[in-house]
């Protein structure tokens, strides 16, 4: 174990690649899911959901449904309690008639009712009988129509915030981010090129494989306890006992092993219909979403409109930005448009920029968190920009990159200054590639585009306990959506210098493990990974404690070398584990310690990718012919997981650039709501992903770890649309870059 | 819903006479969707598959007979069958994944009658015959007089397709069939073509037979596309001759796969390399057509 | 009509159960029988989560009806390995960290069988396509295919060198 996390070297199990723990379970068809679960006494819920965009509920009628076979207990709107006339925050209330719709619904699919039967065909035959009076009313489905004068309202208590002064009506639009600095007009004078474009995408779904589940048995004691996959059961928690004005400790949230979440299963859907069913009926009640449902009435993330103005020297200096984004935040206020103003120019270093976002309400489902949120949508714009700079001054795009890039020492954009950051080690690693040396084909085109991204650190708790045999549990709160498990096994098995076989890691429930932040922003192996070290730290020094009783010596003495504690002198035979914990009694007691942190000092991500397109110009379809990814990790603890994290954030970022999209008709309905027709890629789509792991260690974290989960998925639309570019001489400012978009700008460009 | 697995035809016509609201199926990879999407449920299920003249491959002198209900995958594996009709193969082929391709069937796939049927142009430009059966006896269709129209066939409410015959295409003969989809696979088809082209002894076009699917309510023959390369060397010129009758015989919509410039503009350009590939096959060359 | 009374093989073993008519093998499968390795992603046979072989050939549960699995062998992924070993894939998948979350390994558990049943030298063309069914959100894919190329490669060795697979 080394302890100079710059050198990034000398480990013996960090950096190595062992079978995950979680695996075996998951091959054979043993791993439990949230859908997996059965407890005795189970009923089924099914959920009826607005058929209408956008409507005023003027009655529900249950009567028929109550009545209906095997039908144990119906909830609507009205069995929840009130937030709004409770005096709560305005979030809590919107998150609230989220679950279930109030008196307005806001999406084609937003919760009316909720029903729990013996089966799932009878919950549903009965909420097929729940009679729901709607008025219709107009709807609005893009931000722009939304911010315009006169358009259809969604809220009317909704106040643009951060605007000075605040209007005094309400609006869709429900607040403004800023990032400023210096002069914008001084910066563009000083450029001699200018280019401002115009860019729209629209809302993609996560498209994790598995669609939301949870099972909720509520006792008569007003305690409940869930079981759900999600990304954060203690935000589960939280939020589900916010929706029913409960004490959060009265719930106990089990974590079920996930089916993918990359952000959208970090929020609440089913969990409080769950428990109130379950109360209602006074038996387990278990709640599965279809398909339809998922992408109906979950959390994709934002579509946009934005503009982008750069401009640049003729010897390659970025001197000023000006970037306008409108988010769509989906019913209720909340898209990652702030997010996306302070990452939209944090690849470089510029002197001068103007960067203002809306978050605009829609009527289409709330959004949610899609990895890295925000960041990939405006990057898809600013990288698209750069490469456009770059051929106007005739400059290699890498070399503009590198150019500007942000370095140690450089202020972000939002306002931190960088510490020993990567992003010149992505580019550089890029530039020397063997795909960047192999010429390109000639019918094909070949692009390069950046990302960052923040990461973030927060609360973590591990408990870890040495038992009899030797052998190690490491307890924390962290749901394993990427192979989490397997890296803190391996911080133990570095730290306490022992076969990683012999940690067992688990994730424990809201009961029995401390407060833990949600899996997210790629904070896992950075801020769980640090208590877990912190606490085989503690482990190893309290066990030296332990050898030093044992021996009668001072503790000075003992020093801890391979799973052993060993004397200085070398006279005493080096105690084991196992043999330490023999003793523990007379010790001091059993061997466990808990450590818990809010931690600080998570290292930004940066990614630099390459990729080479070859597109049917009589079809106007795109293939990915070679794509070359690298992403500075700072140090990866188990290499096989950091890549498999690259390749997979690339290739929903490839769905992403060329065909993934939400489909609204006219009347507001989503017209794909399917894996047919919402189209994620398939493996014959691809070919193999090529990865470079970079190592420029983050200071602030005792293995030199960043968080590498998010930032693959920023470039990818960029770096196609550049690539495009290249191939076709046509430039796409529109996602998706689908054969019917492409096909019809490359008849434009030949007319 | 009841689910009876008849053994014989006339069982099947019997059940499916007795009961308005039966349906037979075979691999039920449009049915299930159908019901899970809130289509009314038939009442009675009758599974065709345990009909042995329904998944029957027969191949004789004339050409082929092959059940309606016989899983694709059992075609495209089927080296005499994909060699002489490659084109056919592909688009059966083409249908789905693996997982569908051992459920999904010519008979399945034709009386779903979507518009963007994968094997229904090929099997229009092979010229393929759908044998029927009910309870007023049996009866010999072209393939392209079974569909009428989105989700509508021509069979009576107590019909249905008991086995294709498929005549053995004569000398010098080659098909193909080509789609467009955004994916590589898992999509239905926004524009298929599929063409049939017998050379003559100089190597021109003797006969052409050429159907689009996905650009109209059904299948379109495009005769002019047809009459265009009749007698005629296969070049650039005729190909786009061909191109530009396929995009004039297209009538498509708007939907959420593509728009009606996109159709027209690919049916033209998939007709012309359907046909080309077609040409090659019939000259004898072994040329790949979909991947 | 009252439910159906179906038998069946599954992963060896012979097996009944009770099904409405319309009930889809999947949920007969996860219900019924409690094999809850075989997911549903969607139902409709877009993802290929809950790939099963039906008489040796791999579809999707989830389009098949309960009623048509009378008299049919089923093996789920819970009757790929024997109680000794691991099936080489699974083996494959496990060192090759070809799966994250882990829902759609199942389903590609049971198509990269059905390949190599078939096909025991693909290329990774070969093997893309015959996987396209089956619909993974986490890896990109690239590790699946090396781990399915890397047991195809072991399962041959194992044959050369008599060892039964």
């Amino acid at each position: 174990m080394t302890e100079d996390p710059t050198t990034n070297t000398g480990f013996k199990w960090v950096g190595t690649r062992p079978i995950r723990p979680d695996g075996l379970d998951k091959v054979t068809g043993k791993a439990r899911f949230g859908a997996d679960l059965v407890l005795p006494n189970m009923i089924e819920a099914a959920i009826a959901r607005s058929p209408h965009a956008h409507a005023r509920i003027v009655s529900i009628d249950t009567t028929a449904a109550e009545s209906m076979p095997g039908v144990q207990a119906v909830i609507t709107g009205a069995d929840f309690p009130d937030l709004k006339e409770a005096g709560a925050k305005q979030p809590d209330v919107f998150q609230a008639a989220k679950v279930m719709a109030r008196d307005k619904v806001l999406f084609e699919g937003h919760p009316v009712a909720a029903v729990a039967a013996a089966t799932r065909q009878e919950a549903q035959r009965a909420v097929a009988a729940i009679v729901v009076e709607y008025e219709v009313l107009p709807h609005v489905l893009t931000a722009g129509a939304a911010m315009a004068d006169g358009a259809p309202l969604l809220h009317d208590d909704l106040i643009t915030a951060n605007v000075d002064p605040a209007p005094e009506a309400s609006s869709n639009v429900a607040s403004r981010a800023l990032q400023q600095r210096g002069d914008l007009d001084a910066g563009f004078a000083a450029a001699d090129v200018v280019i401002e474009r115009n860019y729209t995408t629209k809302p993609v779904h996560q498209g994790y494989i598995e669609p939301h589940a949870a099972v909720a048995d509520a006792g008569q004691d007003g305690r409940a306890h869930l079981w759900c996959s999600s990304q954060g059961h203690f935000d589960m928690r939280s939020s589900t006992a916010n929706v029913l004005a409960m004490e959060p400790s009265l719930i106990n949230v089990t974590p079920a092993e996930i089916g993918g979440g990359f952000g959208g299963k970090t929020t609440i859907y089913l969990e409080p219909i769950a428990v109130l069913l379950s109360r209602k009926a006074g038996r387990p009640v278990r709640v599965v979403m279809d398909r339809d449902e998922v992408f109906q009435a979950t959390g994709p993330t934002s579509g946009s409109e934005m503009r982008v103005k750069i401009g640049v020297t003729n010897d390659g200096d970025i001197t000023a930005a000006d970037v306008f984004m409108a988010f769509e935040a989906g019913a209720f206020p909340g898209s990652p448009v702030g997010a996306a103003a302070m990452t939209a120019l944090a690849c470089y270093d510029i002197d001068n920029f103007f960067v203002e976002g809306f978050d605009v309400v829609v009527n289409k489902p709330k959004v949610a968190a899609y990895r890295a949120p925000g960041a990939p949508i405006i990057a898809f714009a600013v990288e698209g920009l750069i490469d456009e700079l770059a051929r106007a001054i005739d400059m290699d795009p890498i070399d503009l990159r590198l150019k500007n890039a942000a370095v140690e020492g450089v202020q972000a954009p939002y306002g931190p200054t960088h510490p020993r950051i990567g992003f010149v080690e992505t580019l550089e690693a890029i530039r020397d590639s063997d795909h960047y040396r192999t010429p390109v084909a000639a019918n094909q085109g070949r692009g390069v585009a950046c990302g960052f991204w923040f990461n973030i650190g927060g609360n973590s708790v591990a408990t870890v306990n040495v038992h009899e045999d030797g052998n190690v549990s490491v307890i924390t709160g962290s749901p394993d959506i990427g192979g989490s498990r397997a890296s803190m096994a391996l911080f133990a098995a570095e730290e306490f210098g022992i076969d990683v076989e012999r940690i067992n890691p688990q994730i424990a429930d809201t009961q029995t493990i401390g407060h833990t932040d949600v899996t997210g922003g790629s904070r896992v192996t950075l801020a769980t990974g640090k208590v877990v070290v912190e606490a085989c730290r503690e482990l190893t020094a309290d066990m030296c404690r332990r050898a030093a009783k044992m021996w009668d010596c001072e503790v000075e003495d003992v020093e801890w070398v391979n799973g052993h504690a060993q004397h200085a002198s070398g006279t005493e035979t080096p105690l084991s584990m196992a043999a330490i914990a023999a003793k523990a009694g007379r010790t001091g007691g059993p061997i466990s310690t808990t450590y818990t942190e809010n931690v600080r000092g998570a290292g930004a991500g940066f990614s630099t990718q390459l990729v080479d397109v070859e597109v049917d110009e009589e079809t106007g379809q795109t293939k990915i012919v070679r794509y070359t990814t690298a992403q500075d990790a700072g140090k990866a603890i188990h290499p096989s997981y950091v890549e498999g994290q690259m390749q997979g954030g690339v290739v929903q970022g490839i769905g992403w650039a060329l065909n993934e999209e939400y489909i609204h008709r006219e009347d507001g309905t989503l017209d794909n709501p399917s894996f047919l027709d919402y189209r994620i890629p398939v493996a014959s789509d691809l070919p193999m992903i090529e990865t470079i792991v970079v190592e420029v260690p983050n200071p602030n974290h005792p293995y030199g770890v960043r968080g590498v989960g998010e930032v693959g998925i920023v470039p990818p639309m960029g770096a196609i649309a550049n690539a495009i570019d290249r191939a076709t001489g046509c430039r796409l400012h529109d996602l998706p870059m689908s054969p019917v978009r492409l096909l019809s700008a490359i008849n434009d460009k030949n007319a | 819903m009841d689910y009876l697995a008849p053994t014989s035809v006339d069982e099947a016509v019997g059940a499916l006479a007795a009961d308005p609201e039966a349906r037979v199926f075979a691999g039920a990879t449009d049915l299930i969707p159908q019901i899970r999407a809130g289509r009314p449920e038939p009442g009675l299920l009758i599974d065709l598959k345990r009909i042995d003249r329904c998944t029957a491959v027969t191949a004789n002198d004339a050409g082929w007979v092959v059940g309606a209900a016989t899983p694709t995958s059992r075609l495209t594996e089927d080296p005499a069958f994909s060699g002489a009709l490659p084109g056919l193969s592909e688009a059966a082929g083409l249908i789905g994944s693996d997982q569908i391709q051992n459920r999904s069937s010519l008979g399945g796939n034709l009386c779903n009658a979507s518009p963007a049927a994968d094997s229904v142009p090929a099997m229009v430009a092979n010229d393929v015959r759908a044998v029927v059966a009910g309870s007023s006896g049996t009866r010999t269709v072209p393939v392209g007089d079974i569909a009428t129209g989105p989700g509508k066939t021509s069979l009576a409410d107590d019909e249905f397709i008991v086995e294709f015959e498929i005549d053995r295409p004569p000398a010098n003969t080659g098909d193909a069939y080509l789609r467009m989809t955004p994916r590589t696979e898992m999509d239905i088809a926004v524009v298929g073509a599929g063409a049939r082209v017998t050379l003559d002894a100089d190597g021109n076009c003797e006969s052409a037979r050429i159907a689009l699917g996905a650009v109209a309510p059904t299948v379109v023959r495009v005769a002019d596309a047809e009459a265009v390369l009749t007698g005629q060397p296969i070049n650039d010129d005729t190909l786009a001759a061909v191109a530009a009758a396929a995009s004039a015989a297209c009538n498509p919509i708007d939907d959420k796969r593509g728009t009606i410039e996109y159709r027209k503009q690919v049916a033209g350009v998939l007709a012309k390399r359907a046909v080309k590939i077609a040409a090659e096959r019939a000259g004898g060359a072994t040329t790949g057509g979909t991947h | 009509m009252g439910r159906t009374h179906v038998s069946c093989t599954i992963n060896g073993h012979e097996a009944e159960f009770l099904a409405d008519a319309g009930d889809s093998l999947l949920n007969a499968l996860r219900d019924e029988v409690s094999l809850t390795g075989v997911k549903e992603g969607c139902g409709t046979g877009d993802c290929g989560a809950c790939s099963v072989l039906l008489d040796d050939r791999v579809t999707c549960a989830c389009l098949i009806f309960a009623p048509e699995a009378e008299g049919t062998m089923i093996m789920t992924v819970e009757g790929l390995a024997d109680a000794e070993h691991l099936h080489p894939l699974q083996q494959t998948f496990l060192e090759g960290s070809a799966l994250q979350c882990g829902i759609c390994t199942p389903g590609f558990l049971m198509a990269a069988k059905a390949l190599l049943d078939k096909n025991p030298n693909p290329t990774e063309t070969e093997v893309r396509y015959a996987l396209a069914g089956n619909l993974c959100r986490c890896t990109g894919y690239d590790k699946i295919i090396r781990s399915v190329l890397d047991a195809a490669a072991q399962m041959n060795a194992d044959q050369m060198n008599g060892a039964s697979s």
